[in-house]
């Protein structure tokens, strides 16, 4: 051990050291805010979690359906009273019948690649791709039997039975239309378009970093002129909610919907002049917070107990402790936001432990030696906290009644898994999306035919009721409006008085946007909408 | 002495190697049965995610992923590719997962080289001066520093320091790699991705740190008592040298092995400081594929990093000899 062998030692820490003495001096110059100067009009949105494909037509999950939304269209757009709006048809008809609905389409569209958009796409895109591949299209398409195209300019669907849910599901970022000539003669859900969508929407895809960004830019032949008001349109992904507040309160991020934020931020943003904070925007999607029961259960077969636990929460205070006051309450399985629907006029279970302990004495449960009549297990999909602080005060809630919960929060496969493919869970707590009508999304929760095992989001509970199936299958039918309605309210009524799923609230998934950023939230389709007039001042 | 340590040990490394190899596959084995042992499939998650789904859609999925086959056959033919170094495809993502890991790695190696060299740096630098001034005030302040670094959890290091140097200063930017809206090119560009590494490789090398100034301030107390030093400080060679030169040396081996852990463990080791920062690293492609079930995915990044970690342990053996030539390799 001489001095000779420890020399490379000393000379390589003193490099470090050096390296560490120049990194530090390096730091100090570029440790300032550099302005990002951009003479372009470029918009910073968020998508959270980051959506893992860029087409909705195969993927209809919320992130994917956002983003989607910016550079595919569909035929209709829709109003805050959820009417159809012209987008790439300008107007159409519904044979009294109901059995043939025409489309007259918007003339010189042009796809991204320049092509000329037809009706011979819109038949492509309903036979071909979504009534084979859209997972709720299938559902929804299933009753066209063909798509007629007498003129470039004429699309004509012909139905085996009306459909009047159809007329709800064609916006861009739910149905949308695609180029037959890209995809005609390929491996549909292999195409490469699939990753990078060649659509009509004011957007035009540039590029996607998986984990990091995407980048779309203004599609210069958009058929509205003079749209879109952005030259870019950047969307970063943030995985972390806390990182999302820090980016908005930076400046760095000027725009994210379905609640960007956590619930318990949103006040101090609603009160910040700096932010704009929206509620409306998420109408067309009505996803409700709910209990879906097993009534394979001995406990939960009883109808006096089911009522009991619906006696048994306290939902104004729910509201205020679980969604921080951000959240619509519910009368019954459709939301005051389809007031073409809704029916106040339903059987209500008002908070009341007294009368919920004397239905489960009724029921012949009787409590034991701990207070306890008997216990459930209460799974929900591990999606973030809300659901985490509503499921300690249902277990709360329901103790004081005699009825013991134990809390399960499982990853989503497991959940899917459980609930659906094993029927291993007493209630379930999870999102129930009514969309926009509820033939498409409610139907599937009530109706018997839609007890499949392990098939995800349709009827868990085992529920049966033949009255219910007959106003469900009339209502998905019946072409007359005002007979349609009544035949919902109907449902409402039958829902309420059974209880295969007690409706909580409604939660209201807020879109921030930095004060300098317009039009943002322009009808029902919120942050799924196209986009076209959205800006940044 | 010297010079057969110098010479490469072939048949050593042919050895390891020859085990690696072994290992690997014994390791892509047991994840292989391990992951089964998750509720649910790729394609639940994915209808999951959609809200919807009809049974013959799901079917649909299954066979197209594979996953309607007996369970052995899947085995083997995630074996064969492994053979094959043929990663294969992700459904989930509609991509070959080659080019999902390889585009993500650059992203991972910067963040784990920055951290581990800024760590090191620091981290010898305050176990010496800890070891020297053992007891004192120095060593009291670095001991409480390195506890409270070591105590803290990454992700509220890493939100603090974005709420202070991004949101209040504005120095530096949330989250992210670059700035995407002024695209930046040449210089400019590595200014840019500079700017935006600094918060998540200051706290990820917090985390590790903490754990390398205590390792090597113990190494050292326990090195600066032998009686080579006294011999050494007997020459009147100056403190700083003994420490750095003389004592360093020896005390190091520890913190060679730990640091050759957290190399090889760096595929999936920043996942936290990854999350909060937005860093488009392997960390989150690992967790995110975890929780969409994408096996083929998963077990891809498994089996690479179990690659990394052998060889990893292979050069941490290797450095052994180096810096300690008593040391011998068998």
């Amino acid at each position: 051990m001489n001095d000779e062998t420890t020399m490379p030692a000393a000379t390589l820490s003193r490099r470090n050291l050096l390296l560490l003495g120049s990194s530090a001096i390096f730091a100090g110059t570029f440790l300032r805010s550099m302005p990002a100067l951009a003479d372009d009009k470029t918009l910073v949105m968020t998508i959270s979690p980051e959506p893992n494909a860029m087409l909705s037509a195969f993927n209809t999950a919320s992130p994917v359906a956002v983003i989607s939304g910016k550079m595919t269209e569909g035929l209709l757009g829709y109003d805050f009273d959820i009417k159809p709006q012209p987008e790439l048809a300008t107007s159409w008809e519904v044979a009294p019948d109901g059995l043939t609905i025409s489309f007259k389409l918007r003339d010189g569209v042009k796809w991204h690649d320049g092509k000329p958009f037809t009706s011979a796409d819109v038949a492509y895109s309903i036979m071909e791709i979504l009534k084979q591949h859209h997972p709720r299209g299938r559902g929804v398409f299933a009753k066209v039997t063909a798509v007629e195209t007498p003129d470039p300019l004429t699309a004509v669907f012909k139905l085996s039975e009306p459909a009047p849910a159809l007329m709800y599901a064609l916006a861009g970022w739910e149905s949308p239309m695609l180029p037959k000539h890209v995809y005609e003669g390929t491996d549909v859900l292999k195409n490469p378009a699939n990753n990078a969508p060649v659509g009509t929407g004011p957007f035009k895809f540039v590029e996607w970093q998986r984990g990091s960004y995407i980048v779309l830019e203004k599609n210069p032949d958009y058929w509205d002129a003079g749209k879109p008001l952005l030259d870019k349109l950047v969307v970063r992904i943030y995985s972390d909610p806390a990182a999302r507040v820090a980016a908005f309160e930076a400046g760095e991020l000027h725009l994210g919907g379905d609640g960007p934020i956590p619930l318990n931020e949103v006040k101090r943003f609603q009160e910040n002049p700096g932010f704009k904070v929206e509620t409306r925007g998420i109408e067309m999607n009505n996803s409700l917070d709910v209990l879906e029961l097993n009534l394979r259960n001995e406990h939960l077969a009883k109808p006096q107990v089911r009522q009991a636990l619906m006696h048994a929460i306290d939902r104004d205070m729910m509201m205020k402790t679980v969604w921080y006051g951000l959240a619509e309450q519910l009368t019954g399985p459709i939301p005051q936001t389809l007031p073409h629907f809704y029916t106040a006029d339903v059987p209500s279970y008002a908070f009341d432990t007294a009368k919920a302990e004397a239905l489960l004495d009724e029921a012949g449960f009787p409590k034991g030696a701990d207070g306890m009549r008997f216990k459930l297990r209460l799974i929900w999909p591990a999606t973030g906290d809300t659901y985490d602080r509503a499921g300690q005060f249902l277990r709360q809630q329901f103790r004081k009644v005699g009825v013991d919960l134990d809390l399960q929060a499982a990853d989503v496969p497991t959940f899917i898994k459980q609930v659906y493919a094993e029927y291993n869970f007493d209630i379930s707590m999870f999102p129930a999306s009514v969309t926009a009508d509820p033939s498409i999304g409610s139907q599937r929760f009530y109706h018997s035919a839609a007890i499949k095992q392990g098939t995800p989001f349709v009827n868990a509970s085992g529920y049966k009721n033949p009255e219910m199936d007959e106003v469900l299958s009339k209502a998905a039918v019946e072409p007359d409006p005002a007979k349609r309605a009544d035949l919902f309210k109907r449902f409402q009524q039958i829902a309420m008085a059974d209880l295969p799923i007690l409706p909580l609230a409604r939660p209201i998934y807020v879109t921030v946007a930095n004060a300098r950023v317009e039009n943002f939230i322009t009808g029902p389709e919120g942050v799924r909408s196209r986009y076209a007039t959205l800006t940044i001042k | 002495m010297a010079a057969t340590a110098r010479r490469i040990p072939m048949r050593f490394i042919g050895k390891r190697l020859l085990h690696a190899v072994v290992t690997i596959f014994g390791i892509a084995i047991i994840n292989f049965f391990l992951l089964q042992l998750a509720p649910g499939d790729a394609a639940d998650a994915l209808a999951g995610e959609s809200g919807t789904a009809d049974p013959e859609y799901l079917a649909n999925l299954r066979r197209e992923f594979g996953l309607d086959r007996p369970l052995l056959e899947q085995l083997a033919s995630f074996l064969m590719r492994i053979a094959r170094l043929d990663l294969g495809y992700s459904f989930r993502y509609n991509e070959d997962i080659a080019h999902l890991i390889f585009h993500r790695l650059p992203a991972t190696l910067l963040l784990m080289v920055t951290s581990v060299v800024l760590a090191l740096g620091i981290g010898i630098l305050f176990g010496v001066t800890a070891a020297r001034y053992f007891n004192r005030l120095p060593d009291r302040l670095i001991s409480l520093v390195a506890l409270l670094l070591y105590a803290t959890p990454p992700f509220w290091i890493g939100l603090m320091m974005i709420l202070v140097f991004s949101v209040q200063l504005g120095w530096t930017p949330t989250g992210g790699m670059r700035d995407i809206a002024a695209s930046s090119k040449g210089f400019a560009g590595v200014l840019d991705v500079a700017r935006h590494l600094a918060l998540p490789a200051l706290t990820q090398a917090f985390f590790y740190l903490a754990i390398y100034t205590r390792l090597l301030r113990a190494g050292m107390l326990e090195v600066l008592n032998l009686e080579y030093i006294r011999v050494a400080r007997a020459k009147g060679i100056s403190e700083r040298r003994i420490s750095y030169v003389h004592a360093l040396r020896n005390a190091v081996l520890p913190l060679v092995t730990v640091v050759g852990t957290n190399v090889g463990g760096f595929l999936g080791g920043a996942v936290l400081t990854e999350t909060v920062f937005s860093w488009p690293g392997i960390g989150r492609l690992m967790f995110d594929a975890m929780f969409q079930r994408d096996l083929n995915l998963l077990l891809s990044i498994l089996v690479l990093s179990s690659i990394f970690v052998v060889l990893a342990n292979l050069v941490v053996d290797l450095l052994y000899a180096v810096i300690n030539p008593t040391v011998e390799l068998r």
